[in-house]
């Protein structure tokens, strides 16, 4: 068996000293592993999701990710690269005036040539079901595309891991189901939060639930 | 127009450049440099018939860039509107030869002359600008000013407005309606206008707080402060043609007012 993507260990965090979000979590995401994490509205999901990318720096507790303990900003450039994390909200993740530039600006920051980065934006809008999106205005796609072209974004630094700060919220039926489909063809491991009756446990064979700040398995 | 034809769309990426108009299909840089050297152009000249030709050129140009007539028209008299005071006033403040007396001031000639003038540059820098730079969307006008060399610092933050101005406003309205259906009637009160103070306020938290989340998804994506450009046009035969039939009128503008 090869070695875990994850591997976090008594993770502790808050936002005040006095209500800790994280207290003492410990979770693991083997290879090619897809796991369910669950858990009540403000139990502190998207925040495990930000420690595991380093947005956030926990007060205690380690952080291994792809074989090496990170910890500073810079440990977790490669981290970010090697592991790609949904929005809840995709106007927060789509800040380029068109789909084509989004989608490519992961490539580029990664020191891609224009030509590459065109290439990945390409293969990740095809990825989607979205060929032929690239000279769309972002802020004109309705929901559905939107949460399918901050995906491609994602897709297009070719990540081992996908983080997703539940994807179907906000969607209706049919994108809902656009974007399941989407997600049951792609090899990555993934870590995505749902709730307990989300069609998106489907895709899942684990499932974790956050309570009290712990993981209970 | 067969014979001057851009490359083929280099990629899927691109919008296809078929059946566009020709300015449409000129670089953005082109477009935003002629827009410039047209204004300025036409600003130096002082004499009739110069402006005249100006106009002329204008016109032209709103036939390439197939502009509708009846909202162009409109958008040219909502600017001239804007100017009535200062035309109408001119005849009456400039003096020369006596063309007619309204209540007791005298019209001059001199002023009409200078009213016109003025009123023709004004139309021939406005539609040459709807021409050139109205048609261009504004991702493409904002690319087009990075390279042409203005800081990418300022690019940016013109494209993130574009980008953000229409979420902003939908939050603004979603709040706006939010007040309403709790009775909210915008009037001169004290309670009025702290409310209107807490809705801007609110607008300027939940815009900071979005910014925070937008720059950690940039982050996410190994954004460290650089932007990079994706699209990569250059400057094609049309462009140096379109280039040099500009120059050539500019300086044709130029002998028609010297002369």
């Amino acid at each position: 068996m090869s070695a875990p993507l994850f591997q976090l260990q008594d993770i502790r965090f808050g936002y005040d000293p006095d209500h800790p979000v994280l207290a003492g979590v410990d979770f693991t995401l083997a290879a090619a592993e897809r796991v369910a994490l669950c858990g009540t509205n403000g139990s502190g999901k998207t925040t495990l999701l930000h420690v595991m990318v380093g947005l956030l720096t926990p007060s205690s507790g380690s952080v291994i990710a792809f074989g090496r303990e990170r910890r500073r900003e810079s440990d977790f450039h490669e981290v970010r690269a090697q592991a790609g994390l949904l929005f809840q909200d995709s106007d927060d993740q789509l800040f380029c005036p068109t789909v084509a530039e989004d989608v490519a600006f992961g490539p580029l920051n990664l020191g891609q040539s224009r030509a590459e980065a065109r290439q990945a934006a390409e293969d990740a809008l095809a990825q989607v079901g979205l060929d032929g999106f690239g000279h769309r205005v972002t802020h004109k796609l309705s929901g559905g595309q939107k949460r399918l072209v901050a995906l491609a974004s994602v897709l297009a630094m070719r990540p081992q891991v996908l983080l997703l700060d539940e994807p179907t919220n906000g969607l209706d039926r049919d994108s809902r189901a656009r974007l399941l489909a989407v997600l049951a063809g792609l090899p990555q491991a993934m870590v995505i939060i749902a709730h307990d009756d989300d069609a998106l446990a489907v895709l899942t064979r684990r499932r974790v639930v956050l309570e009290a700040g712990r993981l209970l398995g | 127009m067969s014979s001057i034809a851009l490359p083929a769309a280099a990629s899927p990426l691109d919008p296809p450049a078929q059946g566009r108009p020709l300015l449409a299909r000129l670089d953005p840089r082109s477009r935003v440099l002629a827009a410039l050297a047209f204004a300025v152009g036409v600003v130096c000249c002082q004499s009739a018939p110069a402006l005249l030709f100006a106009g002329a050129l204008a016109v032209g140009l709103a036939i390439l860039a197939r502009l509708a007539p009846a909202a162009t028209l409109r958008r040219v008299l909502a600017v001239e509107g804007f100017m009535l005071l200062t035309l109408a006033s001119l005849p009456f403040t400039m003096g020369g030869e006596p063309v007619f007396t309204l209540l007791g001031f005298t019209a001059g000639w001199d002023g009409f002359h200078r009213a016109g003038i003025i009123m023709l540059k004004s139309s021939a820098v406005l539609l040459a600008t709807l021409a050139l730079l109205g048609t261009l969307d504004m991702p493409a006008l904002g690319h087009a000013l990075a390279r042409l060399g203005l800081p990418l610092r300022f690019v940016a933050l013109f494209l993130f407005t574009v980008r953000y101005i229409d979420v902003l406003y939908r939050e603004y309205a979603r709040l706006r309606l939010a007040m309403r259906a709790r009775g909210f009637r915008p009037r001169a009160s004290l309670h009025c206008w702290r409310a209107l103070g807490h809705l801007f306020g609110m607008l300027l938290v939940g815009s900071l707080e979005r910014s925070e989340r937008i720059h950690a998804a940039m982050r996410c994506r190994g954004f460290d402060g650089r932007f990079h450009l994706l699209d990569e046009h250059r400057p094609g035969r049309l462009d140096w043609g379109f280039g040099a039939v500009q120059t050539a009128s500019l300086l044709l503008l130029a002998v028609l007012d010297v002369w």
